[in-house]
């Protein structure tokens, strides 16, 4: 039972960096950004936070380092998304190649370095008192980091805010029709630059997770790919905060696997069938595209995810 | 009081080499902020990649990839099919690439060479067929499932190169076996003969693109497809043939690169060379000739940057932060072509 | 006892460009009225009502409100003074549901409140007696829901005055039935509406004044129980007409029906039908104009014709069948038809293309083999601009850095040159100045003598008077009559237009 219980644990970790990449993708493309740029941003904010904690020991500094860094690259999405109505697939992809490589080039002198003790001791597992006791889900969820507290807490957060708070509808309505939200009187340009920048914040931290508490040394393309997967995951989880934690946790069961077992043999109806990891690592991609599919079937005509996604917003063409 | 309105004479040429060199230049501000003199970063991408004839072929070897894989995105993109499957596309060539090199044997090398590039050119074009077909039918988002078509191939690449393909002679290490000599391809120049069919290619897209009747169909839809459909042209053929010519031609570039350098087929043959491409195409305006030019330019900050790695132990990822900052500063320039900023007066209130 | 004034404009001036849209419009609107401004295209209705909720900022003028002099700038001043406008074209969010988008975007409680919100919508129906279920997705709902969902919307937001555009252009009869009872309602309740339309029917039936507007000045404004269907067609379009567009007389014996129209019927689901033409014909030698207001069913008579457009009943062009045949089907039976489409750059042309390339448009398909022959394409493009005087520095150019004039002179020509028998010019000179206008009247006067069938859709009433032969009149897609256009009256055609039928114009001349 505890090896089960065990295997949940690492599950839940592996899947944190990917609900939060997902929970900041979610952030900005309900505002109807689709950003490319997730994996970058992620990769930002996880340099960032690896050298603030190095340096000051402090894990708040990381923390906020982390934020920023990914909030950073963000904006430089936002600005040419937003304001100078860029491209937002490429200006994605710009960014991401962007926030990569400076990561990967501010970083080479800590290479292989390992994270302050502090930072990760403090960041990391905290079991909660009492609740850490209960058999099976004490161990699996309330046995963990900072980050899985706070990732679950975030994305409750958000499925509160967008269903249940003023600003919330109205970044919807900002990402399912910016005229009409604009006739409303709400002001476009600056819900998508909280918004997105928001949504880098919080693939800022996905990354922090990794570089302070997780891995916890520095390497090239820490991420990766993480940020990569976060799309796929947004849609997945069908632009549903709640919905993206079962998505990455599912995800986070399948890596698991796929490093445990390096592929399962499973018998079925008597017959032995062995699936290779690297097939398994296959699967969410596969999912998705079903899931695309199925989607766009259901939705006849109308437009799958937020309506405005990938078109920039210009108020004169009305 | 500012206020913006859509320009119909775009100046692109230029506004996209301003931005460029200021782009250089912010880069170089960056570089210098991180403690490096940026002046000896550019100088010694330039060595890298010129400074004798061995790192000249390095150079123009870097470019081959990049620069089929972009003709093969241009030709997408010109109709407005997003692909960013370059990547997957790259794999699924040479993955079938391999399968004839590894396996085919009896024929004469050329022949067999021929298969494998038909090879390459069907499962390449397959794979984003895959999206076209789903767009054509569902209305399926070709960015979001060449995308997942990306892991997907490479998934399958490590797949092949753990398991199921796994040399035994490799002695544990996951590795598949290296194509026999006849079939890597011969050195033109000091470069393998994958930069004549990349100069063909380009000549051939841009034939395809300007000449040819389903180039002008292509140029029609991507410009808007209500129009084309009016004229009469048959707007799902068009998509159809359009993803299969595009992801044939980035599978191209995966059997050249397995053949001519890597020799095998491994999962990190491409190393994002595919979504490189796919700002090369943008930069370049899907234009073959650009995009020979700019692939060029860009392979010069890849093997300059990792000429600098060794020699000055300066990280390759320069060359990435540079290449991201350029292609940064072209996007947000383009503003400035499409729109003009016009200083209004307030008007005054009438109070009578 | 005098009714207080609840809104007044006075003496609103607005240009767009050189163009006087309202040209020192003065509006007088009771409390507790149904007040209707008529009028046709280009009178300035509707930029004089987006003046009035916000959308435009007068050029000169007041708005007066009980009196007191205001100031609208935008559409959330409009709001706050309790204004609330419905377009024509609604302004929801599809994906979202009814109650959020009735306080979306409203700055009160930082939490919905769903609950509290459903509440008061439910208050709200009940005063007024509207039908709605608030947790109903847009998408899901009809037109006429829809609209009252707008109208609901305007209410939460305490609106007393609303203003509806052309309200009642997309509903059933039923539905439109239902929205008179909603403004009944709405009056009994101490709202002020005014209603923007072009349907005499509507006037007569609901409204309690009337101001009619015509190219941009206000004509007159009378108690509707005063008025008739005559006096108001009168008011609308004008008596006398100015004829300086050149008319060619062609003999009557040769014309000869080209393209005959029978039983045509284009249904929608849920909005009645779209289009309703039990016969007409387009004959050899002739100009048949089109009037009617705009959305009155031009555009899909055009679709269908060209193949766009599915429809019912029988559109024949001489002889061969066009209904079922899309414009690949046309095409591999060698059908032609010259169309200058109303949408230029969005149908016509491709925009980001150069002329010569949106020349070949058409004909690019008849040059042999897989390649494009650009010599030929060239030597097409370079006569094309000089046949028809087009302002350019060659075929290179980018079609949508010409001039508007220039880009319909590409158009135009491309479409002649096709060498069809049958033609179709949707509103051709709209936005053209006087000499690229005349340019274009000649050039379609040519072809009339050369005996291609013409078919000109048009919104001035001078122009189809001068150059057409016959005129049809369409209102809210249905054929009202045909009139021959030498003896007709502009009366005749306002009333027509606004709805009415009239004795002996059902197929006059056919």
């Amino acid at each position: 039972m505890n090896d089960a219980a065990l295997f949940f644990q690492l599950s839940v970790q592996l899947g944190t960096p990917f609900l939060l990449a997902t929970l900041g993708g979610i952030m900005c493309e309900k505002v109807g950004h689709l950003n490319l740029g997730i994996e970058g941003m992620m990769m930002l904010g996880s340099f960032f936070g690896f050298m603030a904690g190095f340096l000051s020991h402090n894990p708040v500094l990381a923390v906020l380092a982390a934020v920023a860094g990914g909030a950073f690259g963000a904006l430089i999405y936002a600005v040419i998304t937003v304001t100078l109505k860029g491209n937002q697939t490429v200006t994605g992809f710009a960014l991401t190649i962007f926030g990569t490589g400076l990561a990967n080039f501010l970083g080479k002198p800590y290479s292989s370095q390992i994270m302050d003790s502090t930072v990760s001791a403090a960041l990391g597992v905290h079991s909660i008192a009492g609740l850490s006791k209960i058999p099976f889900l004490g161990i699996v969820l309330f046995s963990q980091s900072l980050f899985v507290y706070l990732s679950i807490v975030l994305a409750a957060a958000m499925l509160f805010y967008f269903q249940k708070m003023r600003f919330g509808l109205a970044a919807r309505m900002v990402g399912e029709s910016p005229g009409t939200a604009d006739a409303t009187g709400i002001n476009v340009d600056l819900y998508k630059y909280i918004h997105i920048i928001l949504g880098g914040a919080l693939c800022g931290l996905g990354g922090a997770y990794l570089s302070l508490v997780y891995v916890p040394y520095w390497q090239d393309n820490i991420t990766a790919g993480i940020g990569w997967i976060a799309v796929a995951l947004v849609i997945f989880s069908g632009w549903n905060p709640v919905k993206a934690i079962f998505g990455c946790y599912l995800f986070g069961i399948l890596k698991g696997m796929a490093v445990k077992f390096q592929g399962i043999s499973l018998s079925v109806l008597g017959l032995k069938i062995s699936i290779a990891s690297q097939v398994m690592d296959m699967m969410p991609y596969i999912l998705t595209v079903v899931v695309l599919i199925l989607t766009a079937i259901a939705a006849k005509n109308r437009s799958v995810g937020p309506a405005s996604v990938g078109k920039s917003y210009f108020r004169e063409d009305r | 009081m500012l206020r913006i309105e859509r320009k119909t004479d775009g100046k692109f040429l230029h506004q996209r080499i301003i931005s460029v060199l200021i782009a250089l230049a912010v880069a170089g501000i960056v570089i210098a902020i991180c403690g490096y003199n940026p002046i000896v970063v550019y100088r010694e991408m330039l060595e890298g990649s010129f400074n004798s004839v061995y790192y000249v072929q390095q150079t123009i070897q870097k470019t081959i990839p990049l620069l089929i894989m972009g003709l093969g995105v241009a030709v997408c993109f010109k109709m407005n099919f997003i692909n960013i499957g370059a990547e997957g596309q790259f794999y699924m060539g040479a993955v079938a690439a391999t399968y004839v090199a590894l396996n085919v044997s009896g024929p004469p090398s050329a022949v067999t060479l021929l298969e494998m590039f038909v090879a390459a050119f069907l499962a390449g074009g397959i794979w984003c067929l895959i999206a076209g077909f789903l767009k054509s039918k569902w209305g399926v988002s070709e960015t979001l499932v060449t995308l997942m078509l990306n892991y997907i191939a490479i998934k399958l690449v490590s797949y092949l190169q753990y398991v199921l393909w796994k040399d035994p002679k490799s002695l544990g290490f996951p590795k598949i076996a290296n194509y026999p000599t006849d079939l890597q391809l011969k050195s033109v120049f000091g470069i393998h003969a994958g930069w004549i069919i990349a100069i063909i290619l380009t000549v051939f897209v841009w034939f395809l693109l300007h000449r040819i009747k389903l180039g002008y169909e292509i140029s029609v839809m991507g410009a808007n497809e209500r129009t084309a459909r009016y004229a009469g042209m048959n707007t799902t053929r068009i998509l159809l043939l359009t993803s299969l010519i595009g992801g044939g031609i980035c599978g191209l570039a995966g059997m050249i690169q397995a053949s001519g350098v890597e020799h095998t087929l491994n999962d990190q043959m491409a190393n994002g060379m595919g979504y490189t491409a796919i700002a090369i195409a943008y930069m370049a305006q899907m234009e073959p000739p650009a995009i020979l030019i700019v692939s060029f330019l860009f392979s010069i900050l890849l093997q300059g940057g990792a000429y600098m790695q060794i020699s000055m132990q300066i990280p390759s990822a320069t060359g990435d932060v540079i290449q991201g900052i350029i292609l940064l500063f072209i996007l947000g320039s383009e503003f400035f072509s499409r729109y003009r900023v016009i200083r209004e007066h307030k008007q005054k209130e009438e109070a009578k | 006892m005098e009714k207080s004034t609840e809104v007044e404009l006075r003496h609103i001036k607005k240009c767009f460009g050189p163009v006087k849209a309202n040209d020192n419009v003065d509006l007088k609107v009771y409390a507790g009225e149904i007040h209707a401004i008529l009028g046709e295209n280009g009178s300035g209705k509707s930029t004089l009502m987006n003046i009035l909720s916000g959308l435009y900022a007068p050029d000169g003028g007041q708005i007066l409100m009980r009196g007191e002099q205001v100031s609208i700038r935008s559409p959330k001043d409009a709001m706050e003074k309790g204004i609330g406008m419905i377009h024509q074209h609604f302004k929801l969010v599809e994906a979202l549901c009814a109650w959020e988008n009735i306080v979306g975007g409203m700055k009160n409680h930082v939490l919905l409140g769903k609950k509290r919100v459903l509440a008061e919508i439910r208050t709200l129906c009940g005063k007024y007696k509207l039908q709605l279920d608030p947790e109903k997705k847009i998408y899901q709902m009809t037109i006429g829901e829809k609209q009252t969902v707008e109208i609901v919307k305007a209410l939460y937001r305490g609106a007393e005055i609303m203003i509806l555009d052309e309200p009642t252009a997309v509903l059933t009869e039923q539905e439109t039935e239902r929205l008179f009872e909603i403004l009944r309602e709405m009056k009994a309740g101490g709202c002020t509406v005014i209603i923007i339309t072009h349907k005499l029917q509507e006037v007569m039936d609901i409204s309690d004044r009337v101001t009619i507007l015509r190219k941009g000045v206000s004509v007159d404004s009378i108690l509707t129980r005063d008025s008739n269907a005559e006096r108001l067609a009168e008011l609308m379009v004008g008596r006398t007409i100015d004829i300086s567009v050149p008319y060619v007389e062609m003999p009557r014996n040769r014309k000869e029906p080209v393209l005959s129209i029978r039983d045509l019927r284009i249904a929608e689901r849920g909005a009645g039908e779209k289009l309703k033409i039990n016969r007409l014909d387009v004959c050899s030698y002739e100009i048949l104009g089109i009037a009617g207001v705009a959305d009155s069913g031009q555009k899909e008579l055009c679709e269908t014709i060209t193949g766009m457009q599915k429809a019912t009943g029988s559109v024949q062009l001489k002889g061969t069948e066009l209904i079922g045949m899309d414009p690949r089907a046309m095409m591999k039976q060698q059908i032609r038809i010259g169309f200058v489409p109303e949408d230029r750059l969005g149908m016509g042309l491709a925009a980001g293309l150069s002329i010569s390339d949106n020349i070949a448009l058409r004909s690019y398909r008849s040059e042999k083999g897989l390649f494009l022959n650009k010599k030929e394409e060239n030597i097409q493009a370079v006569d094309l601009i000089k046949n028809y005087n087009v302002s350019t520095s060659g075929g290179n150019q980018a079609i949508q850095s010409l001039s508007g004039g220039n880009i319909q002179k590409v158009l135009l020509g491309r479409e002649i040159d096709r060498g069809a028998d049958f033609f179709i010019a949707a509103y051709p000179v709209r936005g053209l100045d006087i000499g690229a206008s005349n340019f274009i009247y000649e050039k379609l006067n040519e072809e009339k003598k050369k005996g291609v069938a013409i078919l000109f859709i048009g919104e001035d009433l001078d122009v189809l008077l001068g150059i057409c032969d016959r005129i049809a009149v369409l209102h809210s897609g249905e054929l009202m009559g045909v009139v021959e256009a030498k003896t007709t009256t502009k009366e005749q055609l306002g009333l027509l237009m606004m709805g009415q039928k009239l004795e002996g114009t059902e197929y006059a001349a056919n």
